[in-house]
This record gives C-alpha cells, structure tokens and sequence, in this order.
C-alpha cells in the first residue's frame, strides 16, 4: 500500500493544476491536460486504463482544496455505474470530459439499493420511468448531460440511461450548505429510458463500494489539509508570550488530530488497493474507510475551527468551508452509524426482528 | 510459493505438529496480565522451539537465526498468534537485547549472551524505569561505578517484567560524576542471581505479579558487561526502544481479532448483540482492528521501502487506546455478571483481566501522553515544551 514514482507525479500535476485554476475553472484543465474524467476507463473506451489508485491520488488532492468539479459525480458514479454495466457507448466521450454524467440513485435520503422506488415500465415504445431522486451529484438544468437512473423493474432493480432533454425529466437544483458540491433532486414522469444493465442490484453495490472509498481518499485529502494549515496556524498565533502550539493541551489535541488522519488513510488505502486488486471484502473495507474517514474528517475540521479560534468562525477564513465539505461527505453515500450497521451485519449476525436499517 | 508463504506454511506445519503432547495444554496460556500461568512448561515449549530453530528467527544466520524478512517475521507472529500458542518467555531478550547486541555489542559480547537468548537457556529483563525515571528516563539516578575488578551497581529499578525469573538484566545506569540527563550513562548488563540484587514482586490490579521492584546494592558485573562506549549508554538504550516498537507489533492484530471474535461470539450467547449500540461499538471495534491491520501494512511496506512513514509514530497510541476500549467493552457485553469474581482468592475471567489489564497498554512503552508528545513535536514540529 505505497504509492510507486508515477502516483506522486499524478499527484504533483494535479495539485498543480488546482493551484493555477480555481473553483470549478479547474475542470476543463484537468480532463484536457490530464485527463483525470477517463483515468478509470479503459484505453479502449478512451481512457487512460488505470484504476482505484489512481483514482484515490486524485480525490485526495480534490479534497485538500475542496475543488468543485464533478469527478465524482461524473467520472466515479456514472463512469464507473456505465462500466459495471458494460454499457459502453457513453464512456469516450465522458473520459474525455466533452460530456458530464450523474448517477440519480439515492431516494428518500437513503443509497441502499432496497431503498429505490421509482419504476420503470416497459411499454410500446420502451421503457418508461416515474419517481423522485434525491441528492443527485451535478444533476441541475446546466450540470451533467447523461443522466443514468436506478429504478425497479418487475423483475428487479436496473438501471437506464434518460437520454438529454427528455420529456417529463424535471430537476431542481439545492442550495446545499457545502456550497461546493452541487446537489438536485430529479423527477421522473413517464421520462423516456434506456435499460443499461437488468442486474441493478450488483451494479449499485458495486458503485456504492467504489464511491465510498473515493469519498474516503477525499476526506482524507481535506483532512490533511485542515491539520497542516492549523499546524501553520498554532506555530504563528501567539498569545501569553509563545506560540501557542508550545501548550500541551494544543499539541496533543493535534497529535490526536494527526492520529485520526493517518489512521483514516490506512484506512482508505485499504479500501483503494482492494478495489484496485479486485478483493471479495471490498465492501467491508469501502464501509471501514467511509465511516472511519467520515469520522476524522469531521473531528478534524471541528479541531480546526476550535484552535483558530475567533477567526474559524467567520465566513472570511476556509475552516467553515472543510467544516462544512466533512458534514456533507459524511452523510453522502450513507452515515458512518449506517456503514456499522453494514458492518454489523455481516460480523455480529443478523440484527433482531423489529429493529430496521440504518444504512 | 512466495519465499513468505513457503516460510508461514513450514511454521504453521511445524506448530500444528509441536503444540500437541505435553504441549498440547498449553495453547492461550500466558500473556499480559497472566504471565504466571505455566510458566516452566512454557519455557519448555520455548527450548523444544529453539532445538527446531524456531526462536530470533529475525536475526542474521551468523548469530544464529534465520535471517527471515520483515514479512517472513509478520508471517511467523500471525502464525504462532493464530496456532494459540503460549505466550513467549523469552521475548525480552530475543527482541530488545539480541538486535541491541547485533548493533552495539562487541564481537566477545555477542559469542558469550546470543547463544544463550537463542537457546532460551537465560532469561533477560529490562532495567530502565525507576521510581522517578519512568517516561523520563534521563532522570535515572541508579549508580555504577568502575573499580579494578569492574562495576559495582547501587539503585531501584521498577516496573520490570519477568525480572523474578530472569538469570540477566540489561539497565541503564549513572556512570558519569556531575553529569546530568542523557549524559553519563551506561548500559550494563548485570547478573540477577547475586547477593546485591532483591528482586520484590508488585501486585497488580488484577491481582498477579508480572512486575518486579528490583534493588540493587553494591551488585557487581564484569568489566566487560558495558554496551557501547561508558557514558553514552542513552543511544543504546534509545535503540532498544526502537526496537521494541518494530516488528514483533506487526503480528499482535491477530491475538486482537481472536479476542474480538471471542467478544462477538459472546454477545450473541447473551443477546447484547441485539443492543444497537452494543452492535454499534463491536463494529466500531472491528472498523479500528481494521484499521490496525493496514496500519501495520502501511508500516511494512514502508520498511521494505527503506523510510518509515508516520504511520510509525501512531501504531502505539492507535492499538492500545483500541484494546482498552475493547476491554471496556467486553464488560458491557458482561454485564451485571461482569461485577463478579467467582473462586478464591481473586478468580477473574478473561474479559476482567482484559478489562484491567488493558488499562497498561496506554502506559507502558510510552504512555499516550508521551506519544502524543513525539507525535507533536518530532512529526508536526510543534515547538518544544519547556523541560528542566
């Protein structure tokens, strides 16, 4: 689990960019020069061929400046949702970065793949779909053009591509409270589809498990990041006469800061070299990473805010931003309490009857 | 078959055949907290593994090992974890004094002390904390001085393990007339069976003795019995505690997961698994064991890498803040009937003594405060703390 010379200059680029380009002007750079929306896909659908490692060295670096571009609505879940499908027709032009996808999947605020209601009827001339999808990644009016949907069959869950434009397709962008990751609800009334894959079930899970454990690389980027620029921040900041990073009671809460972030990216990594090596405890490990990365996030950019001070509570500083970033991305994809109970699930036993599901 | 897997797969054979017999008995006995239990036939099974080789497999073949890898040696600690073999008597000696030795000894140091470490014939203890030296070892103030026939040792040791069955015990002591903190000490290696040396057990809370107070009084040692150059004994000493943080920590997760696989099997005897939020924190505790697994990953690769990362610097402070919330877990899982100690005198169960005896982790081997200290200062670079 180390990264070898060609991550690192991965990783160099893309910061790169991030520091040249802000907020979403970024986007156009990084498909174009590096080519990060195809990085995942495989050269023969015009990617880069490459794989959940690389994927995790760019989330992280996404993370550390909360850039808001649509890699993991658009290159993560609907990329990745296309090729688990083996739907392959859309893939060039989304590695290319030309077109943006979204992958409409949660429903009532819930990822489970049980949790999907909206249907999906077959009629003389296709499929149809009815229902309402929640927190849709980059799925307003101006934001992604192929619009992939999870919805129920009679004979199970599937998933169906609605074609750009389509009739009885309504979407309403969210202000969200991280500014920085767009969100929309889409309604569905008799939109026109095309079925993509009949095994939902496995393409959903399989999706979830990949998003999990590149929001994971994400969190623990922002992480990092938080605890170097409030590092920075104690070593200048003085008060009583010392910098007040020479007080024990700072020091240790940032050693304990620094313990969450390095045990989260354990964590994380875990989950990215399973992904990457095709391992069946993928999904026990993408559940470790999300909540244990959700955790420290969240601790770590609270951490934040309590050493800056005053300062961390005004709109002018960025702890408010990552403060905000770690609340979203730890309810994203399922609470840390709802992938325990995942984990519960399957190494405690079946929970008793009457209790329900949290994830 | 990788040369690891070749490795693991020639212990494992020879454990399944060695741990049977007389020895059969012995699987999960000893350990922390229960370092009393069997302790002569555990050093049996220790000499019957060093007859087949199987002891300081991590040294170089030239002092009598196997030379094994880093990986070879994760290999051998989650195999002998998971055979449920006894815990090791002669830990002490093989990982902290051998690789000491290996690294400061003399050519005469290492002929007379390894092949005694290897064949289990002598036992070693640590003699570094003292009353008022603890987490601040430059604070010792246990005295050595040289005559003509050597050294002559007067001071308190405390806090030593297994010091009541040892024949050795290798301490840090004050050589240096006027000097203070880290200068002027020297690391000695001193003879336990002497009339200057006492040796009185502590009482622990859980009720057994595992720990020693040792004193020493005007005991003696040979002239040559000094590690590294008199007077710089700090550096060797600082050695020692690498090495008790390498590699013998990597396979520890293994006992962990069998614990909380124990804790989990339990729960769901009592019904406290149907509790959500007894639920909820075994999966938390699985989450964290996790965690210490790809700790210890991150860890290996970069050894074999040739730079430890910080993932280093948190192993300590991460595993045993998780084994002490095991232990506090495993009482809720308990419940009411964890309150009881059952038999005379003091008879605890397995989930009291890791209940109590948990409480250790996050003190010995540096305290978490003591972590977080280096953690500050040498990883993020934090200023100093004021120190006398």
């Amino acid at each position: 689990m180390r990264f070898g010379e060609e991550h690192q200059e991965l990783r160099t680029a893309v910061r790169s960019l991030l520091a040249k380009y802000e907020g979403a002007a970024a986007w156009g750079p990084l498909t174009r020069q590096i080519g990060v929306a195809g990085l995942a896909v495989p050269e023969e659908y015009g990617g880069a061929g490459c794989g959940p490692v690389e994927v995790h060295v760019v989330m992280e670096e996404l993370g550390r400046t909360l850039a808001p571009v649509p890699y993991l609505g658009s290159a993560v879940l609907a990329t990745q949702a296309l090729l688990a499908a083996g739907d392959t027709g859309l893939l060039p032009a989304l590695a290319e970065g030309r077109t943006t996808g979204a992958l409409a999947w949660a429903e009532n605020g819930s990822w489970r793949p049980e949790a999907v209601r909206a249907r999906a009827v077959r009629g003389a001339d296709g499929w149809r779909i009815t229902g309402v999808k929640d927190h849709v990644l980059d799925g307003a009016g101006d934001g992604a053009d192929v619009l992939l949907v999870a919805a129920r069959t009679e004979a199970g869950l599937a998933l169906f591509h609605v074609p750009s434009g389509a009739d009885g397709v309504s979407r309403e962008a969210h202000t969200t409270m991280d500014l920085t990751r767009p969100q929309a609800t889409v309604r569905f009334d008799g939109a026109e589809a095309r079925a993509v894959a009949v095994d939902g079930d496995r393409v959903l899970a399989h999706v979830r498990d990949l998003a999990c454990t590149a929001l994971a690389a994400e969190q623990v980027g922002a992480a990092e990041r938080c605890l170097e620029l409030t590092i920075a921040h104690v070593q200048d900041r003085v008060q009583f006469g010392r910098p007040i990073g020479s007080f024990q009671a700072v020091k240790h809460r940032l050693a304990d800061a620094f313990v969450r972030v390095e045990s989260a990216r354990s964590a994380a990594l875990g989950a990215s070299w399973a992904a990457a090596s095709g391992s069946p405890d993928l999904s026990r490990y993408a559940a470790v990473a999300k909540s244990a990365c959700s955790e420290a996030f969240s601790a770590v950019a609270g951490d934040m805010i309590q050493l800056h001070g005053g300062i961390g509570i005004t709109w002018e500083h960025d702890a408010h931003r990552y403060f905000k970033r770690a609340h979203g991305s730890s309810q994203l994809f399922g609470s840390p309490a709802g992938h325990r109970d995942r984990i519960a699930e399957a190494v405690v036993g079946p929970r008793a009857a009457g209790a329900t599901s949290l994830a | 078959m990788s040369s690891t897997e070749k490795f693991r797969s020639e212990f494992r054979t020879w454990l399944r055949s060695g741990l049977t017999g007389e020895f059969a008995a012995l699987k999960g006995r000893g350990g922390p907290g229960r370092e009393h239990e069997a302790f002569a036939e555990r050093l049996a099974w220790e000499r019957h593994m060093a007859a087949a080789g199987w002891t300081c497999v991590g040294w170089p073949q030239e002092y009598g090992g196997r030379g094994a890898t880093l990986e070879e040696q994760v290999a051998f600690h989650e195999e002998y974890a998971l055979a449920d073999a006894p815990a090791r008597v002669g830990h002490i000696g093989e990982q902290l004094l051998g690789p000491t030795l290996i690294a400061f000894g003399t050519d005469a140091q290492r002929a007379r002390f390894l092949p005694g470490i290897r064949s289990v014939d002598e036992l070693w203890c640590q003699g570094y904390s003292e009353p008022d030296a603890g987490s601040d070892l430059a604070n010792v103030r246990t005295r050595a001085e040289r005559d003509a026939d050597g050294w002559s040792v007067t001071g308190q040791k405390i806090w030593t393990s297994l010091a009541h069955e040892s024949q050795w015990c290798f301490l840090v002591a004050r050589t240096g007339r006027g000097t203070r903190r880290h200068e002027g000490l020297s690391y000695l290696l001193v003879p336990m069976d002497q009339p200057g040396v006492e040796v009185r057990p502590i009482a622990q809370l859980t009720g057994t003795s595992e720990f020693n107070e040792v004193f020493f009084d005007g005991a003696r040692t040979g002239a040559e019995n000094v590690v590294g150059v008199p007077g710089d004994g700090w550096k060797v000493a600082m050695a020692t505690l690498g090495f008790e943080r390498g590699v013998s920590t990597l396979g520890q997760q293994v006992g962990f997961r069998r614990e909380l696989e124990a804790l989990i099997a339990l729960a769901r005897r009592n019904g406290a698994a149907d509790d959500p939020l007894v639920r909820d924190r075994l999966a938390r505790a699985w989450t964290g064991l996790e965690i210490i697994r790809f700790n210890a990953l991150r860890m290996l690769d970069g050894a074999a890498a040739g730079a430890p990362g910080p993932e280093a610097s948190i192993s300590k402070i991460y595993w045993a803040t998780w084994h002490r919330e095991l232990g506090e877990l495993a009482m809720d899982v308990c419940g009411a009937g964890g309150m009881l100690a059952d038999g005379a005198p003091y008879d605890l169960d397995d989930w009291q003594r890791l209940f109590l005896f948990s409480r250790a982790d996050t003190i010995y081997a540096g305290s978490n405060e003591i972590q977080r200290n280096i953690i500050a200062e040498r990883v993020l670079g934090l200023p100093k703390e004021a120190r006398a």
